[in-house]
């Protein structure tokens, strides 16, 4: 496939001396959905605004379909189309006009077949005619997509097109997002919803400080970030794991009073019926037991550690 | 060149003055009325002719002048930091514009804006006193040349305000001082000496004075200079704009 977006070496570092981005490379296929997962303050807003124009790359380079987004802005910005994180749009102005508006801008005449196409495509047709205060937060959220989408971009960027959206909204922009790349636009999101780049992307790829830790197939990707925790809590404490349980490589917590178990949920099996019965066998007797999911913090945090090792 | 975007611009910007065209005009209409019944009919009966004049037609270029650069400034100041304000300017940064496309649509809107209330407020001064407009294209140009270039200049305190409070600052502070002691209810002529010649530092001075020139044929500074003032300052406000756009000064982070 032909690459539609390619990033090379690209760093920001802002007036205040904060270095945002750090020599990032990237590229990314037609046609394909990119989820770029990191935690808050890792660079995914910054790339996006350099690639999009709201801010200037320090140094490095960028194309958008071959054009380059600094010598050659007006190409590469016709082909994006961007739906920021910040619900920013005009109180006053009606939803069609600020869709109207927004296509204008990026060099199209008027067409109110599209426009009326995109809006019931995201169920904004009945509120054409709403001021955009009187609109729900999704609402406001599809309008924004509306914009985005309304001069036919090739790339689309979404930055946390979900966050504080219900669970239904949710979907229906997952929804949205398989039906555009259907139509063969190339999808780049950013989130730190993990189950949203597992819901939908193709690709994954990690950052954290401004760098890009890996790209990798979100197949892949999902299987190593797929670990769980059992945490079983013990009626008696033990002084270390019975010797018949080495191969689980439990771990000792609270002194003893309760034992870890680390399993991988994507793997063949789990393990956890077989440690269970051979607890009981050992005549371990449990109070309480929970599991829980690795946290998407600790993922990156182990994902830092291996970059750096 | 994309024409769409500077149409869109000139459009959107447009309906938002329409969408409030009641207050829009109403306010303008209301302090030049007011202007004309103290200075022209309370204090003006008292007062002699200037310089062949009566003093009620007297100060209506200075009136239109005062309303049309406060006009021109706070709604480009307006138009370009609302966005800022509310985060839309997103939009415009990622759109595939360049400055000159950005400036042409707000300024061209805050400029027929002002053009629209000056004409209003021509009209409204038509009621009281009886107005023979000796060089009509003239008068029309140097009205239209103010209102470009104080939109142009409202842009630029619009990028430059960090809030509400310095966006009425520059009009308040400066504008109106400027217009007051630009000739606006006086000829300059009637200053003592030594005024007469700090207020030749006053560039409203040379705008009052060609603008009153088109209507009565009477000037305090030659028409020539009054031309080149204005070119000049449309010039330095153009120029400040292209170095904004260049350097993304309080726009780009």
């Amino acid at each position: 496939m032909t690459a539609i977006v390619e990033v090379t070496n690209l760093s920001k570092t802002y007036k205040d001396g904060f270095t945002a981005l750090r020599g990032v490379d990237l590229t990314i296929a037609e046609g394909e959905i990119l989820a770029l997962l990191g935690p808050n303050g890792a660079g995914k807003t910054t790339l996006i605004s350099a690639l999009c124009g709201i801010t200037t790359p320090t140094s490095g380079q960028a194309r958008i379909g071959g054009h380059d987004v600094i010598a050659d802005y007006r190409a590469a910005r016709r082909l994006v189309g961007l739906v920021p994180q910040e619900v920013a749009l005009e109180p006053f102005e009606k939803v069609i006009n600020t869709v109207r508006f927004s296509r204008g801008l990026f060099g199209h005449g008027r067409d109110d077949a599209l426009i009326e196409r995109i809006l019931r495509q995201l169920s904004l047709w009945d509120k054409r005619d709403n001021r955009l205060r009187e609109l729900s937060g999704g609402m406001k959220r599809r309008v924004l997509i509306a914009k985005a989408l309304c001069h036919e971009p090739r790339v689309l960027f979404l930055d946390e097109p979900t966050a504080g959206v219900d669970v239904e909204l949710r979907r229906d922009m997952w929804d949205v997002v398989r039906g555009l790349k259907a139509q063969g636009v190339t999808i780049i999101l950013t989130t730190h919803y993990i189950e949203e780049a597992e819901a939908i992307a193709d690709r994954v790829a990690v950052i954290s400080k401004g760098e890009i830790l890996l790209v990798e197939n979100k197949a892949d990707l999902m299987r190593r970030m797929g670990r769980k925790t059992l945490r079983i809590d013990l009626a008696a404490p033990v002084a270390g794991a019975p010797e018949a349980l080495a191969h689980y490589d439990l771990e000792l917590a609270e002194d003893g009073h309760a034992l870890l178990y680390h399993y991988n949920t994507r793997g063949e099996g789990t393990g956890i019926t077989r440690l269970l019965q051979a607890l009981a066998q050992e005549g371990i007797s449990l109070r309480d037991i929970e599991t829980r999911q690795s946290s998407l913090e600790e993922i990156f945090v182990g994902l830092v550690r291996e970059g750096t090792a | 060149m994309n024409l769409h975007a500077v149409w869109a611009i000139y459009v959107y910007e447009m309906k938002r003055f329409f969408r409030t065209i009641f207050e829009s005009l109403l306010s303008p209409v209301i302090s030049t009325t007011l202007y004309f019944v103290v200075f022209g009919a309370a204090i003006g009966g008292r007062i002699e002719e200037v310089e062949g004049v009566s003093y009620g037609a007297f100060i209506v270029p200075g009136l239109i002048m005062l309303s049309v650069m406060t006009q021109a400034i706070s709604n480009a100041s307006f138009g370009i930091y609302f966005p800022k304000f509310i985060g839309t300017i997103y939009e415009l940064l990622s759109a595939p514009v360049n400055f000159f496309e950005i400036v042409l649509g707000y300024v061209g809107a805050a400029a027929t804006k002002s053009l629209l209330i000056g004409g209003v407020i021509l009209l409204t001064a038509g009621l009281f006193v009886d107005l023979d407009i000796r060089h009509p294209a003239m008068m029309l140009a140097f009205l239209l040349m103010t209102c470009v270039s104080f939109a142009l200049f409202g842009f630029i305190i619009g990028i430059w305000s960090e809030n509400f409070q310095q966006l009425q600052l520059v009009p308040l502070l400066v504008i109106t001082p400027l217009v007051f002691l630009g000739g606006a209810f006086y000829s300059v002529a009637m200053l003592p000496p030594g005024w007469q010649v700090v207020t030749l530092f006053n560039p409203v001075v040379y705008l009052i004075s060609g603008f009153r020139w088109s209507f009565f044929g009477v000037a305090d500074v030659a028409v020539g200079w009054s031309l080149l003032a204005i070119a000049v300052f449309f010039g330095l406000c153009l120029a400040i704009v292209w170095w904004i756009f260049r350097t993304g000064y309080r726009i780009k982070a």
